[in-house]
């Protein structure tokens, strides 16, 4: 160092310099340009954001494919209760950390989409006011049925019963899951297909084990008849 | 340690009657960082004494754990530390590891330790900017740094959904892969950063009004620093050579090759705390360039059973989080709940030594040492 207010002058020229480069490059400036968003409607899902080739660096992705605020139902396609894969098994209300999920399970089974007779939820609330968005509930889920929505306009003048969500607005489509999270969807969907075969094929082997087991069983005793009759 | 003792001849001064000055700053001083209150006692504006009051942030943590599951308390541990949730997650889940066998996969491994780097320079970055807000430049050096840190951050949002709470670990592995291009972009901001560095540093590092100002100013003698169980960047600042990196060499840290800054110990004051952090950030993404380098493909977690109940056993895990050693120290009981579950907060026991830091110094002084203390209330209180 030389000269006293040297070091001073030199971050004076670090500054000089950020604030000529912020307008010729984007990553100099210290705030977020939104100028090219929509004007009149934030974006709501991932399809909605016009972005360019490279875009999503500089800018804060609000919306991704992973991105998660709030957890939705989901069903398969069809009338949202005759298709709801969540059966009330109630174990993320018990691993949800902050507790902001309630079920009532229903007294008498109803058939799910796959025509087999099944519980479901008949109360099936969360309050978003006390949901803290982590995922343990998608992740607990043994049959797929809760997802986490990206949607996240969801201001309300109620902040008792508007952030209280109930079933019927918690349900979404598959299809709705597909439109948000397309590479997640993908592989969830596969995921269940692939567990589906596995236990079909598991079935199936266990039905022909039991169908050897009888034939076995017949022939022993056939067997056992015939050197009965050759004693006699 | 030797205190300094009051000037009370002031206070005898011939025509003059003086007395001491009691202060309550806080707990919502805008150089507090959050909801925290220091009771000073001053004699002008000489320190005489000082009193860190905390606890305004208390959310129970420790005792919410102990009353659900071991994933369940995952989403907590963002909170604790709220600028650095990867590494919070890092220290719980490396502890709830010990509990189960589990072998965590390569590119797990490698994509942690790419997370807890960013999250390292996400921390200092953001330090540094705090810390000269509290010298009073206001502005241009949190914005440089926010700005850098906010690409940082986009990177962990387009991973787990999630900019700062991002409940990413899991008991053996992570939640999901990262996405696809993830890397390179990853790979693009990591070398963009030493040239924000050299920025940075001719920017701050030669400017006589922060030499002055930090200079001389705190001084933590390295025995002081040892007995009173200071860790992280404030110890290596006070001149020892602890980094549990290298000492524990935790997850797949032995591979990599990187330098531990750290000083001679003779002053540890202020300037000491903020270089060392200034030269960590580029250790850190050395570990970084590595890692991007030699990241395999491969799962991403391990075997590991959906109902977590561990066999009774006390175990502690703990990392080098940015701020110091965070550790997890976890009894099970054979349920799915941990018996006792604590946390070893860097932040609350680095401000141990806040009072003698501070005695003798000006009240202005004060509020430089607790910057560069690096806390943060949320894991100070927890």
């Amino acid at each position: 160092m030389s000269i006293l207010g040297g070091g001073i002058f030199k971050g004076m020229g670090v500054t000089l310099r950020n604030f000529v480069g912020s307008y010729f490059r984007k990553e100099r400036l210290t705030t977020n340009d939104y100028s090219w968003r929509p004007e009149n409607k934030l974006p709501q899902s991932i399809g909605d954001y016009p972005k360019e080739e490279g875009e999503q660096l500089s800018d804060t992705t609000t919306v991704n494919h992973y991105s998660r605020n709030f957890p939705m139902l989901l069903h398969d396609t069809g009338e949202p209760m005759d298709t709801i894969r969540c059966v009330a098994c109630r174990i993320c209300e018990r691993e949800c950390p902050p507790q902001c999920i309630y079920i009532e399970k229903s007294t008498e089974k109803k058939e799910d989409a796959d025509g087999k007779p099944q519980f479901y939820p008949a109360k099936f609330d969360i309050d978003v006011s006390v949901c803290m968005s982590c995922q343990i509930c998608v992740e607990v889920c043994p049959f797929d049925a809760i997802v986490m929505n990206s949607q996240f306009e969801l201001s309300t003048p109620d902040r008792f019963g508007g952030l209280l969500v109930r079933r019927d607005d918690l349900l979404k489509s598959n299809d709705y899951y597909h439109k948000i999270h397309p590479q997640e969807a993908a592989s969830r969907d596969q995921k269940m297909a692939d567990e589906k075969a596995a236990k079909e094929a598991k079935k199936k082997a266990a039905a022909e084990k039991v169908k050897a087991a009888a034939e076995a069983k017949a022939a022993a005793a056939e067997a056992a008849n015939e050197s009965k009759k050759d004693t006699e | 340690m030797t205190l300094a003792a009051p000037n009370y001849e002031l206070l005898h001064q011939e025509g003059l009657e003086t007395s001491l000055l009691e202060i309550s700053m806080g707990p919502h001083h805008p150089s507090t960082h959050g909801v925290f209150r220091m009771d000073v006692k001053l004699d002008g504006e000489t320190v005489v004494d000082l009193k860190p009051v905390f606890g305004y942030l208390h959310r129970n943590h420790e005792k919410l754990a102990e009353n659900m599951t071991y994933l369940s308390s995952m989403p907590f541990t963002d909170r604790l530390d709220y600028f650095n949730s990867m590494t919070n997650n890092w220290a719980y889940a490396l502890a709830a590891e010990k509990l189960i066998e589990v072998e965590v996969p390569e590119r797990a491994e490698y994509l942690r330790v790419i997370m807890a780097e960013l999250t390292r320079l996400v921390n200092h970055v953001t330090l540094v900017g705090f810390f000269m807000n509290d010298l009073g430049a206001l502005g241009t050096p949190l914005m440089y740094a926010f700005r850098e840190r906010e690409k940082i951050l986009d990177l962990f949002e387009q991973a787990s959904g999630a900019r700062m709470m991002c409940n990413y670990f899991r008991f053996g592995g992570l939640r999901n892969d990262v996405p696809e291009g993830w890397l390179d972009r990853t790979r693009e901001v990591v070398d963009r950063f030493p040239a924000f560095l050299d920025e940075y540093e001719r920017l701050l590092c030669e400017n006589e009004i922060i030499l002055s100002r930090t200079q001389g100013v705190g001084n933590l003698s390295r025995e002081l620093a040892v007995n009173a169980g200071i860790t992280g960047p404030m110890l290596r600042a006070s001149g020892v050579n602890y980094d549990l990196r290298k000492v524990d060499a935790y997850g797949i840290y032995d591979r990599f090759k990187f330098r531990v800054p750290y000083t001679d110990g003779d002053t540890g004051d202020c300037y000491d705390r903020f270089m060392i952090r200034m030269l960590e950030m580029r250790e850190s993404v050395a570990i970084l360039k590595q890692a991007l380098a030699d990241i395999p493909e491969g799962d991403i977690i391990g075997k590991v059973s959906k109902v977590f109940k561990p066999k009774p056993a006390e175990v502690y895990g703990r990392i080098e989080g940015p701020k110091g050693e965070l550790g997890f120290y976890l009894i099970a009981d054979g349920t799915t709940k941990p018996y006792r579950y604590r946390v070893r907060p860097p932040s609350l026991i680095n401000l141990t030594v806040l009072r003698d830091m501070c005695l003798g110094g000006q009240i202005a002084d004060a509020v430089i040492i607790l910057g560069s203390i690096d806390i943060v209330l949320g894991e100070v209180d927890r």
